[in-house]
Order: structure tokens, then C-alpha cells, then sequence
């Protein structure tokens, strides 16, 4: 073994690694970007999810738009309330936190529910199905079954029932409402948790109409209208739709009323008093 | 003439990634857009170019005349390393966007084996230093190319209904391998 190699690797190699060091350090600092260090904090106080529903690319591009001045913390509808608390703490304003909404899923025409026009063959999802002619079912408002909301959930809340409906996991749900922008019929809506009686129906269709297209349409009856007082249910065309501005816990409804099951309570054990004709 | 051959040797006929299979990290990985697929394939050349030029001068500046050939492979990725810091702080200093668009996979180009294979040719095939540079140019054109190429697929996949297990990679590796074959088709046309 010549020892006269080993000194010349290392002194060579040595040099080389200084040389090259002395190099990068030299065009760090002229390549320098000043970074404001609450960025750093900001994004690791923020979910982390990157689900992009604030409209910016992942939580560290919100972090720095809402440094920069340019993004609202109440764009992320994500983040909990301890971490929106922090989070207005790191740039000391006041933290305004908004109650958390769930997606619902507002159809309940599923295969076994709602009669079909056509067979689709063709790209499996709701955006191309509705852009050709309306998809398969006869409802031209219902849900398409192809699941772009559940694709476009980041959360792991949503899955595809066997009956072709797109279900919703409560305690994953978090609001964001990617799923409302997906779906190309406005099925996803976000409700505050506190709402919880519901008209799972969007189809305008007259009663025979309706009838016959799905066996859980709005037919337009006027049952549920009829038996709420003032205007805590309007009729559209002939879709009843409940106005939540002044529907309250005590409305009176008793959802068995409702001929195709339509309209639904979540939970039974909400203030509901049965009055009525 | 030689350099001409030798750029289009590298570029197509001997295409790094899919004659090679050098560098598929980052064709798997990068090719999923092709903006962000054409912004890869430059950074990329950008730097096999330097790499190229500046292995060539440590190789026959500093190891031949010293007898240390056998230092050949350290002293290449020393380069390749510091190339790469250099072209990460410089993305992010001028391009924050592409800088995040690019994420893990800019830093990782230090660990592609298209460049340490590219300075390792070089050498083998005794190349001059013009020689050098045009292979590193036409190896990242190469690279880019096949890098745009499944950049192009990929996004028109997101529309197909791809079997459920082959989603991602596994389409992916099959296409390569499709482009691959096609690319024989190349082969035998220079022999460098």
C-alpha cells in the first residue's frame, strides 16, 4: 500500500470539497431569499393537509399569502379552533372562528331509487356524464353516481355506497367543500352541524313527472309546506325547499308525512314537536 | 460532424432514459404534468451540461496527472452534489412556484444515476471537452424529451379508465416500457 496515495486523495479531495464549499457559500449569499420566519410558523400551526380548498397551492403557499396580506385566515375552513386561535396569535389579530359545516349529500336517487334513460358508456365521471346529455338517470337534477366527489375529498370522509350514492363520514367531514365545487348538479351542499332537517330532493319536475322518474323525488305535494307556519318551507316550482334563515328547532313537521320520504330529520332526538292540522 | 452525431446519439439513439434506463426516478415522479415535466428536463441539462464540463476537468486536470483515477467516482459526485445545490438555490431565488412544483425531486437529481452515468461515459469513451459538453446537452435533451413525451400521456390518462391496481405507477412503468420499445426503433442508426 503506497502511502503517498492516500495523502494525495485526501489532500485532493480535500481541496476539491473546499473549494466547492467556499463556492456555494459564496452563492448563498448572493442568491439569498429573506424568508419572514412566521411563515415557517404559520404553516406548521395550519392543518398540513394540503387540500388546497383555500385556493392556494397547499397550506405553506397560504401561509405565505396570508403573511403577504393577500389571504383571509377564514379561507381555510380546515384548520380547528385552537389552531386558528394560534395561528391569529402569530400575526396578532383577532381570531374570528365560524361554526363547522358538513357536507350533505342532497339526493337519494340511487339504482334502486331512480329509473335510468339510457346506458353510459364512456369516461366514468359526473363532469363528462352530465356535459352528455344529463348522464343515465331520467332526473335531470339528480346525482350522476360516478363519484367525482369522492375523488376530489381529501379528507378520506367520502365513499361510494353500493347503491351508486356518494356517502359522507361525519367525524372526517371537515368542511372544506371541495365536494360542492365538484359536483356538476350542486348535490354536495354544506350545512352548519345545528341543521338538521332536510329535503334530500332537487328535482323541480311536476308531481307526475317526478313520480315517475325516481320512487324518492319531491313530488310537490305541499304536505310539509302546509304544515309548517309562516314560510319555514317555500315551494319552487315543485320542489319544497326549507329557509333556514327562519326555520328553528321547534319547527313542526312529522317527516312520516312526507309521501317518498324526502324530507329528513338526522337526528331523532332534535327538538321536534308534532302539531299540525 | 462528430458532434452532431453525438448530440443526436444521446438525445434519441441512446436515449438515457428509455435506451439506458438511467434516471427513472424522476420520470416517474415529475411526469405527471408537463409543465413541471418540461421545467425537470431543464434543470435537469442544465445540470448534465456542467456536470459534463466540469467532471471532464477534474478527470483529466487533477486525477490523470496525479495517478488517482480510482478517485473517479467520489470526485464526480462531489461535483454533481455542489451543481445541484447551485441550481436549487438559484431555482428558488428566481422561480418560487416551480421551486415548489418541483419539490423533493430537484434536490434528488444529486442522486440520479443518468448524471453520475453521463460523466462516467464520458470518460470511458474518451471524449474531448467540446465532446463532453455536447454529450451532457443532447443526454439532458434526451431526458427531457422522454420526460415530455410521458408528461403528455400521463395527463391524458387522467381521463382513461385505468384498472383500479395499475393506477399511478403501474400504468406508468408500462407505458415507459412501450415508449422503450418504440425507441428501439432508433437503434442501429449511429453507432457511437
Amino acid at each position: 500500500m503506497d502511502p503517498t496515495a492516500i495523502l494525495v486523495s485526501m489532500v485532493s479531495m480535500g481541496g476539491l470539497g473546499l473549494l466547492f464549499s467556499a463556492g456555494l457559500s459564496l452563492a448563498n449569499k448572493k442568491l439569498y431569499v429573506a424568508e419572514d420566519p412566521r411563515i415557517t410558523e404559520v404553516t406548521e400551526a395550519l392543518p398540513g393537509a394540503n387540500c388546497g380548498a383555500c385556493g392556494y397551492a397547499g397550506c405553506a403557499n397560504f401561509a405565505e399569502n396570508i403573511i403577504m396580506g393577500q389571504a383571509e385566515l377564514s379561507a381555510c375552513n380546515v384548520a380547528s379552533s385552537d389552531a386558528v386561535e394560534e395561528i391569529a396569535g402569530i400575526l396578532g389579530v383577532e381570531a374570528t372562528a365560524g361554526e363547522p359545516q358538513i357536507a350533505r349529500v342532497m339526493c337519494q336517487g340511487g339504482d334502486a331509487e331512480a329509473a335510468k334513460k339510457a346506458e353510459y358508456i364512456g369516461i366514468q365521471s359526473c363532469l363528462a356524464a352530465d356535459l352528455m346529455s344529463g348522464g343515465e338517470k331520467q332526473c335531470s337534477y339528480g346525482c350522476l353516481g360516478f363519484g367525482d366527489c369522492v375523488d376530489t375529498c381529501s379528507f378520506g370522509a367520502m365513499y361510494m355506497n353500493p347503491n351508486g350514492l356518494p356517502v359522507v363520514i361525519e367525524e372526517r367531514c371537515t368542511g372544506c367543500g371541495k365536494c360542492v365545487d365538484a359536483c356538476p348538479r350542486g348535490i354536495m351542499e354544506l350545512h352548519p352541524e345545528s341543521h338538521q332537517l332536510f329535503i334530500f330532493c332537487k328535482n323541480y319536475d311536476s308531481p307526475k313527472e317526478a313520480r315517475k322518474i325516481c320512487t324518492r323525488a319531491c313530488i310537490g305535494c305541499q304536505i310539509c309546506a302546509r304544515a309548517v307556519e309562516d314560510d319555514q318551507i317555500v315551494m319552487e316550482d315543485h320542489l319544497a325547499v326549507i329557509d333556514y334563515n327562519t326555520y328553528g328547532q321547534e319547527a313542526i313537521l312529522p317527516t312520516d308525512r312526507c309521501p317518498t320520504e324526502c324530507l329528513v330529520t338526522l337526528k331523532k332526538d332534535a327538538a321536534m314537536t308534532v302539531e299540525g292540522p | 460532424m462528430n458532434i452532431i452525431l453525438i448530440f443526436i446519439s444521446a438525445a434519441v439513439v441512446n436515449n438515457f432514459v428509455l435506451t439506458y434506463f438511467l434516471g427513472l426516478c424522476p420520470f416517474v415522479g415529475v411526469s405527471k404534468r408537463l409543465s413541471s415535466a418540461v421545467s425537470m428536463g431543464m434543470a435537469v441539462t442544465f445540470v448534465m451540461a456542467i456536470s459534463a464540463a466540469v467532471t471532464w476537468l477534474i478527470y483529466n486536470l487533477l486525477l490523470v496527472p496525479y495517478h488517482i483515477e480510482i478517485l473517479e467516482y467520489v470526485s464526480f459526485i462531489l461535483v454533481i452534489a455542489s451543481l445541484v445545490q447551485l441550481v436549487e438555490m438559484f431555482v428558488r431565488k428566481v422561480s418560487k412556484p416551480l421551486y415548489d412544483a418541483l419539490g423533493i425531486y430537484l434536490p434528488l437529481i444529486t442522486t440520479n444515476c443518468a448524471i453520475l452515468g453521463l460523466a462516467l461515459f464520458a470518460v470511458l469513451r474518451h471524449y474531448g471537452f467540446v465532446e463532453s459538453l455536447v454529450f451532457g446537452l443532447g443526454a439532458g435533451a434526451g431526458f427531457t424529451l422522454a420526460l415530455v413525451i410521458m408528461a403528455g400521456i400521463r395527463e391524458e390518462l387522467e381521463l382513461a379508465d385505468v384498472p383500479k391496481y395499475f393506477r399511478g405507477a403501474g400504468i406508468t412503468m408500462i407505458i415507459a416500457g412501450s415508449l422503450a420499445l418504440a425507441f428501439m426503433g432508433f437503434s442501429g442508426l449511429i453507432s457511437i
